[in-house]
């Protein structure tokens, strides 16, 4: 069991946006049907049932839950190829997000865009992008958009401490400060770049920091704690909904799995992963923080993991049933007709 | 009842591998995340995770054991109150077969018939201006019916265009619609895209398509396969428009044609503009269609005038090639600053007695094979005629399509004429030389009407 942190009592010192118990519940459930999720997503993998790349984001199930908590209807949220806990926070259906991780016509994408490239609009997720850091533009475009339609929506943009280093990242930092578009780019440093650790990689390791020359209000969060997220996200949005223009949040945290199924995160000690995994693990914190204010016991979590159980089992399920895309979806959605 | 714990994948391309050592033995509780075993994959050794809570009933491998075929069961994991042996295990869900891959259906040649006319064919009151004027009215004209159109690049508002093709938009429109970017083309084509997604119909203009160079990653990766990869969700309306190929004396990477890079991808559609007709009907048709289009222009053809129809409603439709030139005796295809010159030689061809049709594709993707084919079963004998390098160029796309579907309506190989296969020389006597000529074009024809 982790360590206990205390709760926080006032969250952004406000009142109005302190979380309420039944808003924590609702986190730690929602982390814990990102966790259960990916997990029965490695089991489909490693049986063969989920092809190609497979990018598990457990670990950083906080991150997105603690800033999904704070987006608003019309927002548009947009992220790399590691992106099924980012669909599970934007309230994509899990059977829909499973059954296009093994390629079937009730997937998302019907089977054509697999893992990587899963989108909803209907939910405001814009992708599920394979190319390191293609979606900071085009996240910068979606709050272009925001503004020009004067709409008050704002684009989160997740991606990586590796794509922190493309140069498309600070193109877009400075058109977005330059326009003061309303744009939050979370940069969740998971400390590795697939097997490039922070340190090898950039040469300036605080990108808390590389938003201070395009003059953007910069924060720098624990990823691990879901309720530190959530406050940090909502002190961003409100600057970004007030027009201030972009801002740049650096989200400490981890993932447990290699980059991909097929990479076994040898550079990296495994005391260093128990060590996150027993002390800093996001659901085992809330947890903590869940039981010591009583807003759910034993039992409600027992039944609560069944619940969770039973959603992934359904999703799996579906997954496997869904039948492959009809053959005549090979030449459909090339171009708008 | 039992789970079996099956042999896994742990790469994409993972067959078998072999169980090196279990951390777990028979009778052990273990809870979802508990690391059971090590593999050895053919490049790693990785850990084999729980999914499920329970008790190991059975190790069914033993460690050390190699060539593990992948969904092989490796261990029998019991529920709560269950003992090892009692209840059959259930059996994971079988791989579904893939699917045979659709039949490539071949495609019969179709009956000649007359050319199509050209869209231009219905309007009675014209109108002389430059590609320059028309490109900008129909900007205008589609900015002023459509809001969510908005012009973006490198010095296209307060500047007026770096070739003064956006003359007057900002004052027309203001700034919130013609925007001047700095200089950052793989940003501002990916912002472009995201507009597109967000709901608006961007027109980012490169200053010259050799600069979208920077660009291409958002052009092809994001704008051309973000329809497919969503299953439809994912539409992309976007005009990328600019100069292309050579203007004069630029040299190498500043001269470049792009046309056969563009349309070698599905999900793009690939506009090549002659006249200012082909100037104001095909941007109006790029500028209102639901996909990106890359629409590329050529900077010696900005200041040439050409008569076009007066008319607001005036569209050229995508996909459909012009006949400049009736002949019956070789077919000239050519697109953008290249018709003109097909033209010329058509004249020269015409003094010798051979009459040459001329085809201005107007579009290179989706090809108007039709009107070719219908053009060759009259003629029996082609040349393209393209600036850009005849390898893997557009001038070898309509051959091969030629060849599948015209064969034997030919009476003469088709002949490519094209950019030498040179990085664009600087000095004007090589650069001449790199560029396809009038004569060029004229011997090609005489060569394939074996004359």
């Amino acid at each position: 069991m982790a360590k206990e942190k205390p709760v926080k009592k006032a969250l952004n010192g406000r009142g109005d946006n302190a979380v309420t118990p039944e808003q924590l519940v609702q986190f730690y459930r929602d982390m814990l049907l990102i966790r259960r999720f990916e997990e029965r997503a490695g089991q489909l993998y490693g049986m063969g049932l989920i092809g190609g790349f497979c990018h598990l984001y457990i670990g950083q199930e906080a991150v997105v839950v603690g800033l999904q908590s704070v987006a608003r209807e019309g927002d548009s949220i947009l992220t790399s190829y590691r992106d099924h806990g980012h669909m599970l926070a934007c309230g994509m259906d899990p059977k829909g997000v499973m059954a296009e991780l093994t390629g079937r016509s009730g997937g998302y994408s019907k089977g054509k865009g697999g893992s990587m490239h899963m989108f909803s609009r209907e939910k405001g997720f814009y992708g599920g992008h394979g190319i390191v850091a293609a979606q900071v533009p085009i996240g910068t475009g979606l709050a272009f958009a925001h503004k020009y339609k004067k709409d008050g929506g704002m684009a989160v943009t997740y991606f990586g401490d590796g794509a922190a280093n493309q140069g498309q990242v600070y193109e877009s930092f400075n058109m977005a400060s330059l326009w003061q578009l309303p744009v939050l780019y979370v940069i969740e440093n998971n400390k590795y770049a697939m097997g490039t650790s922070v340190a090898r990689g950039s040469a300036s390791p605080d990108f808390v920091h590389r938003g201070e020359p395009y003059n953007m209000k910069c924060m720098s969060v624990d990823g691990m704690d879901v309720q530190a997220v959530r406050a940090a996200g909502l002190e961003a949005g409100d600057y970004i909904r007030a027009g201030h223009g972009p801002v740049l949040m650096e989200v400490h945290t981890y993932r447990y799995r290699g980059h991909s199924m097929s990479d076994p995160a040898k550079y990296r000690t495994k005391e260093e992963l128990q060590k996150m995994r027993t002390e800093h693990d996001p659901i085992d914190r809330l947890r903590a923080v869940l039981l010591e204010m009583k807003a759910l016991d034993e039992d409600g979590f027992k039944s609560m993991d069944k619940e969770i159980k039973d959603i992934v089992l359904d999703a799996a399920d579906f997954a496997q049933k869904s039948p492959e895309p009809d053959p005549s979806e090979l030449w459909t959605d090339i171009l708008v007709a | 009842m039992a789970t079996e714990i099956l042999m896994p994948a742990l790469s994409p391309t993972m067959t078998e591998g072999k169980l090196a050592k279990w951390l777990v033995k028979e009778g052990d509780m273990v809870s979802t995340g508990k690391v059971l075993a090590e593999i050895e994959t053919d490049k790693a050794t990785m850990e084999l995770e729980a999914v499920d809570e329970g008790t190991i009933g059975k190790l069914l491998v033993a460690e050390g054991t190699e060539g593990v075929a992948v969904n092989k069961p490796i261990a029998l994991l019991l529920a709560e109150g269950e003992s090892a042996g009692a209840a059959a295990p259930a059996k994971a869900a079988p791989v579904a077969a893939a699917s045979a891959p659709a039949e490539a259906k071949a495609r019969a040649p179709e009956a000649p018939s007359a050319p199509m006319p050209a869209p231009e064919a219905q309007y009675s009151t014209w109108k002389t201006q430059t590609v320059r004027e028309a490109l900008r009215d129909a900007m205008a004209e589609e900015m002023r019916k459509d809001t969510t159109v908005f012009l973006m690049g490198e010095e296209v508002a307060e500047y007026q265009g770096a070739y003064k093709i956006s003359q007057g938009l900002l004052e027309e429109f203001g700034a919130d619609r013609v925007i001047d970017t700095p200089i950052t083309e793989h940003g501002f084509a990916g912002l472009g895209v995201g507009a597109a997604f967000g709901g608006l119909k961007p027109i980012v203009e490169f200053m010259t398509f050799n600069f979208a160079m920077q660009a291409m990653d958002q052009i092809i990766n994001s704008a051309a396969k973000t329809l497919y990869m969503s299953g439809g969700q994912m539409g992309c309306p976007i005009v990328f428009r600019g100069p292309n190929g050579a203007a004069a004396r630029v040299a190498a990477q500043h001269s470049q044609c792009y046309a056969s890079w563009y349309a070698h991808v599905p999900g793009l559609k690939v506009v090549a503009p002659w006249s200012a007709s082909d100037a104001k009907g095909l941007l109006k048709s790029a500028i209102r269609d639901p996909n990106p289009i890359i629409f590329l222009e050529n900077e010696i053809l900005y200041g040439q005038s050409f008569p076009l129809p007066d008319a607001q409603d005036f569209t050229i439709p995508i996909g459909q090639a012009k006949v400049e030139r009736q002949g019956t005796h070789v077919t000239l295809i050519a697109f953008s600053v290249m018709v003109g010159k097909a033209l010329q030689a058509a004249e020269k061809l015409a003094a010798d007695g051979i009459e040459a049709e001329v085809i201005n594709l107007r579009t290179i993707r989706p090809l108007d094979i039709d009107t070719i084919l219908k053009s060759v079963q009259k003629t029996n004998r082609v040349v393209t005629v393209e600036e850009g390098w005849a390898y893997s160029g557009i001038g070898s796309e309509i051959s091969a399509q030629i060849m599948e579907k015209a064969f034997d309506y030919l009476d003469a190989p088709v002949l490519r004429v094209a950019g030498k296969d040179v990085p664009m020389p600087y000095a004007a006597n090589l650069e001449a030389m790199a560029l396809p000529q009038v004569q060029d074009i004229v011997e090609a024809a005489k060569d394939v009407c074996y004359r």
